[in-house]
């Protein structure tokens, strides 16, 4: 099976703590991952690598079919090759409105001189409509995203992410400070994301990652500890031991 | 499509419609086309003023809507000017020296012209050699397209190597500020080839207008600097109307996320920073003949300083509010260190505002920027009824105190 994005080997220090230390970790095309561990295990920092925010020391980040290395792309170039993040904090532009954000993030060529001769399409309007209804924001296009709750912003940027179409899309703490409902919304959305393309949740609460039910790999000290289904890690006494023997039993 | 733009955009229109009347106004006042109610110098004073009103506007690009506070852009204003000078200098001294070899039994050989030229223009610094930026000051079309060039490779060359190793914020002023001083230092020493402190002069004569007098050139140059400042005002509204606009406000707010969205900063930031370097070269260019004079003290740091403090009194992050601040203060600061001013006797002391209006300016700078954040544009939302929460950076929408939703509508 061909994978989408390929970390092998991957080390990193920061003045002398080893954030992560010789991770390797695949996924591909489309699939659903989350990834759990006890704070401080490296699962930022991995989404950091990834993303280009972060050199490593040493490894290998490989993406697509062409296997491209990322490590010599800046985040702008990954972003444009595929791949979407979603912060644990909602960052959306909140001097703009719900449409300027979303019509920022959809696909479209990216330079300084394509943007300046851009203008909307109508086929354009109606995708960021489209993608507002769809993350419940189709009556607040015109309003400022400052004034959005919070719930409310996390949904815009989830529909951000949606209108860029990445083909890898790593998620911080999706649910987060969201409530029972918009939980099981952001559950239902993130599984059939999934589907299309490969989607990767970094998340502490263990109902969410139970409901989100796909395959777990356990961050441990910046390498993988343990990976397969949830029960199948849970039951790791290792697991047990760094991890849900403190926050959960 | 232009009318949609348009309505979108009242305040482009009305802008257009009030610089269109003040030209008007003025041309009607003015000694060669109208009553002769407004002094030629006076005139002079107001079409430098639009010019700094167009630079004005570019800074507000740059700074109020890229976030990207640049303490440099004075001084591509002046290497405009220069550019614009080295012509009009050359082309003047060169009838000079014709007139004056014709008296000869042999006709001037054009070495002999080229060298009267020189040892006119540079027996000041004791040279007699046209040095090689002056290559190119015999042409007007090429010297003009070097007002362009110029400004517009230096700051395309400073901004890639600044913006690229990443230098953000209060680092970046720092860094543009000391080009400023730089180039200032460099054009100060007699063998930069433009003439050291002495700079270029008697620009207000415009060669091949030797009949027209001084109050006709001067409202042809308002027209000119009115021109420049409309088409230059239409320009920056479309630049930041768009997703562009949309681009750099966001750059503004947050450029980690931005990059995120796969732009690449580091592209826009330097597009931004050249195209308003360009701008205000041309301003540059318009300004410096009005003005007569141009030497290296006109790119010291202060003078972009002044240019930061007008576009914060006029309201940045809105093009109108740079205009006005900069023709506000500017004329303001003409009245008071003009001596014009009344002076206030205390008794004990007297204010003299020559000494005083600095201190006046500096004040109410702290003060804008503390009180006003909107700066005068604000006034424009005041009597638009426009109010815009003052939640200190806090989220809007539910939580403690839920009126926070309608106090953010209206």
């Amino acid at each position: 099976m061909t994978q989408l994005l390929e970390v092998s080997g991957v080390s990193v220090t920061f003045d002398g703590f080893r954030a992560i230390n010789n991770l390797s970790f695949n996924i591909g095309p489309a699939e659903l991952r989350a990834i759990i561990g006890p704070n401080g295990a490296g699962k930022t920092t991995f989404m950091d690598i990834v993303t280009g925010k972060t050199r490593p020391d040493e490894g290998k980040v490989l993406w697509g079919d062409r296997l491209q290395s990322l490590l010599a792309m800046s985040e702008a170039q990954i972003a444009r090759a595929g791949v979407g993040r979603k912060f644990q904090r909602p960052t959306v532009f909140e001097d703009q409105t719900v449409a300027d954000n979303l019509m920022m993030a959809l696909k479209a060529a990216r330079g300084p001189l394509a943007v300046l001769f851009w203008s909307p399409k109508p086929a354009d309007h109606a995708r960021v409509a489209e993608l507002a209804t769809e993350v419940g924001l189709g009556d607040a296009l015109g309003r400022k995203s400052g004034e959005l709750s919070h719930g409310q912003k996390q949904w815009l940027e989830i529909g951000m992410l949606l209108a860029q179409e990445p083909k890898l899309l790593l998620v911080d703490e999706p649910a987060a400070g969201m409530t029972l409902a918009e939980r099981e919304h952001t559950t239902r959305l993130l599984v059939d994301l999934a589907k299309t393309r490969a989607v990767v949740v970094v998340e502490h609460d263990m109902e969410f990652v139970r409901r989100l039910n796909c395959k777990v790999t356990v961050l441990h000290e910046g390498s993988v500890l343990a990976e397969g289904t949830l029960d199948h890690v849970t039951r790791n006494p290792q697991v047990i031991d760094v991890y849900l023997g403190r926050s959960e039993r | 499509m232009t009318r949609t733009y348009l309505s979108r955009n009242p305040s482009v229109l009305w802008f257009l419609l009030i610089l269109s009347g003040f030209t008007l106004g003025v041309t009607l006042l003015s000694q060669a086309y109208g009553v002769a109610f407004l002094s030629t110098s006076f005139i002079k004073t107001l079409g430098m003023t639009l010019c700094l009103c167009l630079v004005a506007l570019a800074m507000d690009l740059i700074w109020g809507y890229a976030g990207i506070l640049s303490l440099g852009h004075m001084a591509f204003f002046a290497l405009g000017g220069y550019m614009i000078g080295m012509w009009l200098m050359y082309a003047r001294t060169e009838a000079i020296v014709i007139t004056a070899l014709s008296n000869e039994a042999l006709p001037a050989t054009a070495q002999e012209i080229q060298n009267g030229i020189a040892a006119q223009i540079f027996g000041v610094v004791g040279a007699s050699e046209l040095p090689p930026v002056w290559l190119f000051a015999h042409s007007l079309p090429l010297q003009l397209l070097l007002v362009v060039l110029v400004p517009g490779l230096l700051a395309l060359i400073f901004g890639w190597l600044a913006f690229r190793s990443r230098v953000t914020g209060v680092y970046l002023s720092i860094l543009t500020q000391a080009m400023t001083l730089a180039l200032a230092l460099y054009l100060f020493q007699n063998d930069s080839g433009l003439r050291g402190n002495n700079g270029l002069s008697g620009l207000q004569n415009i060669p091949g207008l030797d009949g027209v007098s001084q109050d006709r050139v001067s409202v042809w140059f308002l027209w000119a600097s009115a021109f420049a400042l409309g088409l230059g005002y239409l320009l920056v509204a479309w630049v930041v109307s768009g997703k562009f606009g949309s681009v750099i406000r966001a750059i503004r707010d947050d450029e980690a996320r931005v990059r995120f969205l796969g732009y690449s900063v580091e592209g826009y930031k330097l597009f931004v920073f050249t195209l308003t370097a360009i701008i205000a070269a041309i301003a540059g260019a318009l300004y410096y003949p009005q003005a007569g004079i141009i030497n290296p003290a006109e790119l010291a740091p202060i003078a972009s300083i002044y240019l930061a403090v007008w576009v914060a009194i006029g309201g940045r992050g809105r093009l109108y509010g740079a205009v006005i601040g900069a023709a506000f203060v500017s004329l303001l600061s003409s009245w008071f260190t003009g001596g014009r001013a009344p002076s206030i006797n205390l008794g004990f002391y007297t204010i003299n505002w020559v000494d005083w209006w600095l201190i006046l300016l500096g004040l109410s700078f702290v003060g804008v920027t503390l009180f006003a954040p909107k700066g005068i544009g604000g006034l424009v939302d005041l009597w638009q009824g426009l109010r815009t929460p003052d939640r200190k950076g806090a989220d809007l929408g539910p939580g403690d105190g839920s009126l926070l939703e309608k106090e953010a509508k209206k």
